[in-house]
């Protein structure tokens, strides 16, 4: 008889300390023991992880108001200028915004040693920011300019709402080029010099609901140590089954997350400022996500392994820049963690962007958090848009040259 | 016996005197030069791997000129704290003194195969590989 459990049943397993739940790396022995049918009558919830770079983070803030108040039309949080275009004392603070006089890739290739993803795990570690602001008065809000400090603690709501993450799978990054290039892939060494990918592959959160069966508007999360919620597909949600020219398939991608969630009760070991050379400052990200397994085609999805997971190799040197369709065959995940895949008929060095044993982690955190019935599965209020939904991605055009 | 890593600070005064030609000919130290900044009237460094029955000696000549001496080890570390494991460094770093733990993916640093390049300073993104001078 088929396996079908509910978000209900799920729960009350997991109150009652009778839930038996599993990482999405520890899930892939079982069910290659005793089957997926088995192993869905065994296990209630496999959890996953993904802790990487994320640009698309940033965190909308609440000051308080001074005496007299201020109406902030320019702001500014440890030189970072964050985005003023809300209500008076609100800001949002984005991860990968750098300080007005940043050199950037003037003395290239650019440091980018402090930007918004920096300024947010600032305010996780309790430290003071300074806040500088300028106004141009109003009969309300007579205050022209300010500056004080301010810590997590002083201010009113810190939220994170990050519009773009957990990307459901990730290009593996060359150069075909003779130069060496700097890239939101990390350093990319000329004439396929190396290989830069960047997922948790068999532990990444939509790679183990890639037909987005579980995961949808109000999914309880992981987020950055604390506990989130996914918001709603992310922008660039594209999601869709790669093939090559052959029509061979190569599993799903293109998935993405917004995720929200309070920044206080974060931690900053996993919320943490980063820096590439040469391309900007972010935000590494952690989250993780439960997946219930409501049934056999759930957890035929969570068993996967990094065998049956691809990445596209895509050449940043030119490919990807002048957006040139194709590229250069496709890499397992199990092949890119041996540290050389050839392309080409090259072998080239790889290295991971996204951190492995912090994925782990995190699977391992939430796990814990649920066997101690501290964490309760949502039912998501609706699901977000699959494969199903054939939704394509729109181009930008260059008009009116 | 193995050959050590060190680095030689030199300060401006003694920036022209042949210093390394001394190491090899007077007490017969086999050298290295792993990588050099040395220039007319500007303070430099040398880090070079050295090896020799006299290296004792030639130590204390090198201090002796006013050349200050600290093994390369203590020059690069990893805060452990920092690093995320990413991985990013691993096939950047031209030794190998960075590398991912397998199967457990963990970046591991062996100092001893360090040559001080540096480029895993500018390229870790959570900036966990310090210098320290």
């Amino acid at each position: 008889m088929a396996i079908e459990k509910t978000y209900a049943e799920i729960n009350e397993k997991i109150r009652s300390g009778k839930a038996v739940v599993l990482t999405a790396e520890e899930v892939i022995s079982l069910v290659e023991e005793k089957g997926v049918s088995e192993a869905a009558r065994q296990v209630d919830v496999v959890t996953t992880g993904t802790f990487s770079p994320m640009c698309s983070s940033g965190v909308f803030l609440n000051f308080g108001h001074s005496k007299p108040r201020i109406r902030m039309t320019k702001a500014w949080l440890n030189g970072i200028p964050a985005y003023t275009g809300i209500a008076a004392v609100d800001v949002y603070l984005g991860a990968t915004e750098l300080p007005e006089d940043d050199p950037c890739n003037s003395n290239y290739p650019g440091e980018f040693r402090y930007g918004g993803g920096h300024v947010i795990q600032d305010l996780l570690e309790g430290k003071s920011i300074k806040l500088e602001a300028l106004s141009y008065g109003t009969d309300c809000y007579p205050r022209r300019e300010l500056e004080t400090y301010i810590t997590l603690d002083e201010i009113n709501e810190a939220t994170l709402f990050n519009p773009r993450n957990a990307y459901q799978n990730y290009n593996c990054a060359v150069n075909l080029s003779g130069k060496t290039i700097y890239t939101y892939m990390g350093m990319l060494k000329p004439n396929l010099g190396n290989a830069h990918y960047c997922s948790a592959g068999q532990l990444s959160p939509l790679l183990n609901d890639p037909y987005f069966l579980t995961i949808g508007i109000g999914t309880r999360i992981f987020l950055g140590g604390g506990i989130g919620y996914v918001a709603w597909h992310g922008t660039q949600h594209f999601p869709g089954i790669q093939t090559d020219a052959e029509k061979n398939s190569y599993g799903p991608a293109g998935g993405t997350l917004a995720v929200i969630g309070d920044l206080k009760q974060m931690k900053p070991e996993w919320l943490v400022g980063t820096s590439y050379l040469g391309y900007g400052a972010t935000l590494t990200v952690g989250i993780g996500i439960p997946i219930p397994i409501l049934n056999e085609d759930v957890m035929s999805c969570v068993s996967i392994t990094d065998r049956d997971l691809y990445a596209p190799v895509v050449d940043y040197s030119e490919a990807y820049s002048q957006r040139i369709p194709g590229n250069l065959g496709y890499v397992s995940y199990a092949e890119l963690k041996t540290g050389k895949i050839t392309i080409n008929g090259k072998e080239i060095p790889t290295a991971p962007l996204s951190s492995y044993p912090k994925a782990r982690e995190i699977a391992g955190e939430l796990k814990n958090w649920i066997l101690r019935g501290d964490f309760l599965l949502s039912e998501p209020a609706r699901l977000l848009p699959s494969y199903q939904d054939q939704i394509t991605a729109k181009t930008l055009d260059i008009k009116g040259v | 016996m193995a050959a050590k890593k060190i680095i030689l600070h030199f300060g401006k005064d003694i920036s022209d005197k042949p210093i390394i030609y001394h190491l090899a000919k007077d007490y017969e130290l086999v050298f290295n030069i792993i990588k050099a900044n040395v220039n007319p009237n500007k303070e430099g460094t040398v880090v070079l791997e050295l090896t020799g029955e006299q290296y004792a000696k030639g130590l204390e000549f090198l201090e002796s000129e006013g050349v200050r001496v600290q093994p390369l080890a203590e020059q690069l570390s990893r805060n452990e704290l920092k690093c995320t494991s990413c991985g990013a460094c691993t096939d950047i770093c031209p030794t190998g003194a960075l590398y991912l733990d397998r199967p457990s993916m963990e970046v591991r640093f062996d100092s001893d195969s360090c040559v001080l390049c540096q480029i895993c300073v500018k390229v870790c993104p959570v900036k966990a590989m310090e210098v320290k001078f």
